[in-house]
């Protein structure tokens, strides 16, 4: 069900500001590629411009494509609201809407477009979600319980299980353990290593080591200097990325040398 | 530095400064002022509770009829007669129309600074629309009566055309000036800058990543809003609106200029008719005896009493939310 | 491969060629005409493009609306006696949310349509600001002329025109400056208690009836000064009740702006200062209050403001007065706002004049005050956003 992700000569700007410039990469269908790079260096940005997340940004806007399977994202007459439900995105800080049940945020998304293609009925799909999300064995009593009386690791769960209830093809999350403890985090990485079969998963980590735990592949960006735009330094298997980079920037980087 | 000698405790800052011997005598008396000044918060509010009663109850007891249900404003008369009914309604009723038309538009305008309208733009507009809460009411009144009802006229004329099977908004009289709508609508324009400044603050104060989630799930700028937005912010919004409540409660000047004509009940909105409290003791206040002003105080107090229980249970909904916040 | 081809209604079939590179960013397919989103028949259809309308649509929309209105003008045909202006309107709102359901579906026309209807909300707060404000000007200054500002209603016959309102400024100004004097220090002095000292019950209670006495009606501030200080015969009816009066209304204001003054300046600062042995309150008088000076002298021009247009206590605690008295503690003493409620209730045309005239330099008063409360926030606020 999943689809291979294209950034062909990809520029993002805000605004004026060229935040990145020149991304050409593939993530294959069914696999799972981070990106690591210090702060600043673009990551996110480019995260967040495969679901044209970061147009939530007044004046951002890109130029080049975002291919999903071929099809330009940013092409004519492309809906962004569509795009958003083809493409999850898991966010750093676990954000369940805190005013919801756990069993309505995960059917969160399903009710703004009643897809009149799936047969299950809404509390078929809680469900299958949240085991989805290996949540349901902790929350099938407690369904009407608020999202937010959930632990931190549970809660980052919950909003995968949001996430996948409206069967994306790709989810993106953006340093989803950062804010978690070490158990939960183990918990979660062992989720998108399930997750991958079904999905294509991008995520964004400033984790060296969960990178090496739980990619396929890893990206590399990086900033030239401080108001410069990001790039793609170097991309490919996360096994050789780490053992054999090509660039002495990569090597310094998982060396430890600056970032 | 810990010592055991016995330093002198000038030199030594305690920052509670207001334990044992160490209290300096400075330190003392600006604790004294600043308590009491503090104080003298709750001292006035119970003073002006107390001072009210204390002159409105001659009245009462003078007073022939039912001080609740009685209709007519004779308190100079021989015996005394008056009664709150006729200002209630008229109080009630003004506020209910303000309250009908300034709170979903409040709302938009909220919305609108917060989501729709460009960053750097937001905090120019909050202060035009701020500006409107500086115009004084009586310039509010001025405007009311010579400016805005002649448009008013025929927004009522046509309320009661086509909408007059509908008993509120006939007219009997076809008298369509100084009407309960008239004064509602100047009220509504007063108390939109109120309940949109609360709510912006409240909308504002959406967390960035329950928005960001709604839009993430593919959600349009409306569903985001009513996905994140409002579920949050509903305390907030309950509250914008007493309090623009409690602020048309108790507007005078406007009402007094708009609605001097009829002292009587009446529900249809194009007429006139019905008065306000407030409106009632500044029209009043010059040719009362001194049962009547004994009388208009205590109709000042009921007023006092309303805007009270008003205010408080709209800082009540608020607080009440601080507890389970959703900004965990 | 997906197949799109499904999707685009009416329009030719895009380019389907098998990429195994950088595809080229397709020519605009041509606009969607309308008709309905085509569910694709494969599976697999990513349905991404759903029919958008194009840019030009809404102002399209509108220009036929206000053609329309325009129609209902000048004929005299009219929709259920609307004028033409809400018929503009209300056939806007309609085609453009029937347009945007047929083409874009039942989501996006809602969209649109709250965000036409937000939009709206906004000019609508608007339009009477800028009627009133307008209106003012215009009719005021036709009043306004040297003599409108030296002379005071002495003498002058209401019929006549002449007559100024320099009694109602001093008047103004020296109730205000009464209502201050009393009501900065006592609110600077209990925003201090709340957030440097106060704890507990009590310092709840008081910022809880802070916020109350925000909410009470200005007439009943009156009508506690009235019987507290006037029937107990501690205080005539003059100015200086007028002052006091005028002081509880402002009281809150001032409590609430200084508090969150206060509560910005950083508590480093005052740790800093109370570690080089500095006493408490040296602290707060020499350190934190001066650094929050800006904003306690911008929460106290918003506070003078607000009271300075305040009509209904002084109607019950003051005298009018249609001559100059500079003696704030006795006699009658006019003020601005008591004064164009004298000329309207007067109801000549020259009265009214007059009115208005009183009600401009009034306005601009406030207005002074409000926008250089904001400048100096706006200068001295601490950078440190």
């Amino acid at each position: 069900m999943s689809k291979q992700i294209d950034l062909v000569d990809l520029d993002i700007y805000y605004g004026d500001f060229l935040a990145v410039e020149g991304v050409n990469l593939t993530v294959k269908a069914n696999s799972v590629m981070s990106f690591i790079g210090p702060s600043g260096c673009g990551k996110s940005t480019v995260l967040r411009s495969i679901n044209r997340m970061h147009e939530v940004i007044p004046g951002a806007h890109v130029k080049g494509a975002v291919n999903l399977d071929g099809e330009n994202l940013y092409g004519p007459n492309v809906d962004p609201v569509l795009v958003r439900r083809t493409i999850g995105m898991v966010f750093q800080r676990p954000n369940p809407f805190p005013t919801m049940s756990i069993a309505d945020n995960v059917i969160a998304g399903l009710k703004l477009e009643k897809d009149k293609k799936r047969k299950e009925s809404m509390d078929e799909i809680v469900e299958k979600s949240l085991r989805g999300a290996n949540l349901w064995e902790e929350v099938k009593d407690r369904l009407k319980r608020p999202g937010a009386s959930l632990s931190g690791g549970q809660q980052q769960r919950l909003c995968i299980a949001r996430a996948i209830a409206v069967e994306p093809q790709v989810l993106l999350m953006d340093e989803p353990c950062s804010a978690l403890d070490p158990i939960s985090t183990l918990a979660i990485e062992d989720l998108i290593r399930e997750l991958k079969d079904r999905y294509t998963i991008i995520i964004v980590t400033h984790n060296m080591q969960q990178a090496g735990r739980v990619s396929d592949d890893t990206a590399f960006f990086n900033l030239s200097g401080i108001g410069k735009p990001g790039h793609l330094i170097e991309v490919g298997p996360t096994a050789q990325i780490f053992s054999h980079p090509e660039h002495k920037q990569t090597e310094d980087y998982i060396a430890g040398r600056f970032g | 530095m810990a010592t055991t000698s016995h330093e002198p405790t000038t030199t030594r800052a305690d920052p509670e400064g207001i334990s044992g011997a160490a209290v300096r005598r400075g330190d003392r008396t600006f604790l004294g002022l600043s308590t009491g000044a503090g104080l003298l918060v709750l001292v006035v509010m119970a003073a002006i509770a107390v001072f009210l009663v204390w002159k409105a109850i001659p009245s009462i007891q003078a007073d022939s009829a039912n001080f609740f249900t009685e209709g007519q404003w004779l308190p100079d008369s021989d015996p005394p007669a008056f009664g709150i009914a006729v200002l209630l309604f008229g109080t009630l009723w003004t506020s209910i129309i303000a309250l009908i038309i300034a709170v979903p538009i409040g709302y938009g305008i909220a919305l609108f600074i917060a989501f729709y309208a460009q960053r750097r733009l937001a905090s120019t507009l909050a202060f035009i629309v701020d500006l409107l809460a500086a115009v004084p009411s009586i310039i509010f009144g001025l405007w009311g009566l010579y400016n805005f009802m002649p448009y008013v006229v025929p927004f009522s004329q046509w309320l009661s055309e086509y909408l007059g099977f509908i008993p509120i908004f006939a007219n009997s009289q076809e008298l369509w000036t100084k009407s309960i709508l008239m004064a509602g609508l100047v009220l509504a324009i007063m108390i939109l800058p109120t309940v949109s400044a609360i709510s912006r603050e409240v909308f504002v104060q959406v967390p960035r990543m329950h928005v960001e989630a709604a839009l993430a799930l593919g959600a349009t700028r409306w569903e985001m809003i009513r996905m994140a937005v409002f579920p949050f912010s509903r305390p907030g919004m309950i509250s914008a609106a007493m309090l623009g409540l409690g602020r048309a409660l108790g507007e005078t000047i406007a009402v007094a200029l708009i609605l001097s004509a009829a002292f009587e009940i009446n529900w249809a909105i194009t007429e006139p008719g019905g008065n306000s409290f407030a409106a009632n003791i500044a029209l009043k206040w010059g040719e009362a005896g001194e049962v009547g002003r004994s009388a208009l105080i205590a109709s000042g107090l009921v007023l006092f009493f309303i805007t009270l229980v008003v205010n408080m249970s709209a800082r009540w909904v608020i607080a009440r939310r601080k507890d389970f916040s959703g900004a965990n | 491969m997906t197949d799109l081809s499904g999707l685009r209604s009416g329009a030719p079939v895009p380019d389907t060629t098998p990429h195994s590179g950088p595809v080229t960013s397709s020519e605009a397919p041509p606009p969607n005409a309308g008709g309905r989103q085509n569910r694709g028949d494969s599976a697999d259809s990513l349905h991404l493009t759903g029919n958008r309308l194009p840019r030009w649509a809404p102002w399209v929309i509108a220009a036929g609306a206000i053609i329309l209105g325009l129609l209902v003008q000048v004929t005299g045909i009219t929709v259920v006696g609307l004028a033409p202006g809400f018929v503009a309107a209300f056939a806007f709102l309609l085609v453009q949310t029937a347009t945007s359901w047929t083409v874009e579906g039942r989501r996006h026309a809602t969209d649109r349509l709250a965000t036409t209807l937000i939009y709206t909300t906004f000019v609508l707060a608007l339009v009477p600001l800028l009627w009133i404000l307008i209106t003012v000007i215009a009719k005021g200054l036709s009043v306004f002329s040297p003599e409108f500002f030296t002379s005071t209603m002495r003498n002058v016959n209401p019929r006549a025109e002449g007559g100024g309102i320099a009694h109602a400024f001093l008047g103004t100004l020296e109730q205000v400056g009464i209502a201050a004097l009393i009501a900065v220090p006592i609110g600077v002095l209990a925003a201090v208690y709340l957030v440097e000292f106060g704890k507990g019950r009590f310092a709840y209670w008081i910022s809880f009836f802070v916020d109350v006495m925000t909410g009470i009606p200005s007439i009943v501030a009156g009508l506690f000064i009235y019987t507290a200080l006037i029937l107990t015969g501690v205080l005539e009816q003059s100015g200086l009740a007028a002052g006091l009066a005028l002081a509880i209304l402002m009281l809150p204001v001032i409590v609430r702006a200084t508090e969150e003054m206060l509560r910005i300046v950083p508590n480093e600062l005052r740790e800093g200062a109370l570690a080089l042995g500095v006493p408490k309150w040296k602290v707060i008088l020499r350190i934190v209050i001066p650094t929050a000076i800006s904003g306690i002298i911008t929460g106290v021009m918003l506070a003078v403001a607000r009271v300075a247009g305040e009509t209904a206590p002084l109607l019950l605690v003051t005298f009018l007065a249609q001559d100059m008295n500079p003696n704030p503690a006795t006699g009658s003493q006019a003020s601005l706002p008591t004064f164009v409620w004298d000329q309207i209730s007067r109801g000549t045309p020259a009265s009214i004049d007059r009115a208005w005239g009183g009600a401009l330099a009034l306005i601009l008063f406030v207005l002074v005050m409000y926008a250089g409360a904001r400048i100096i926030a706006k200068i001295y606020s601490p950078k440190a956003r």
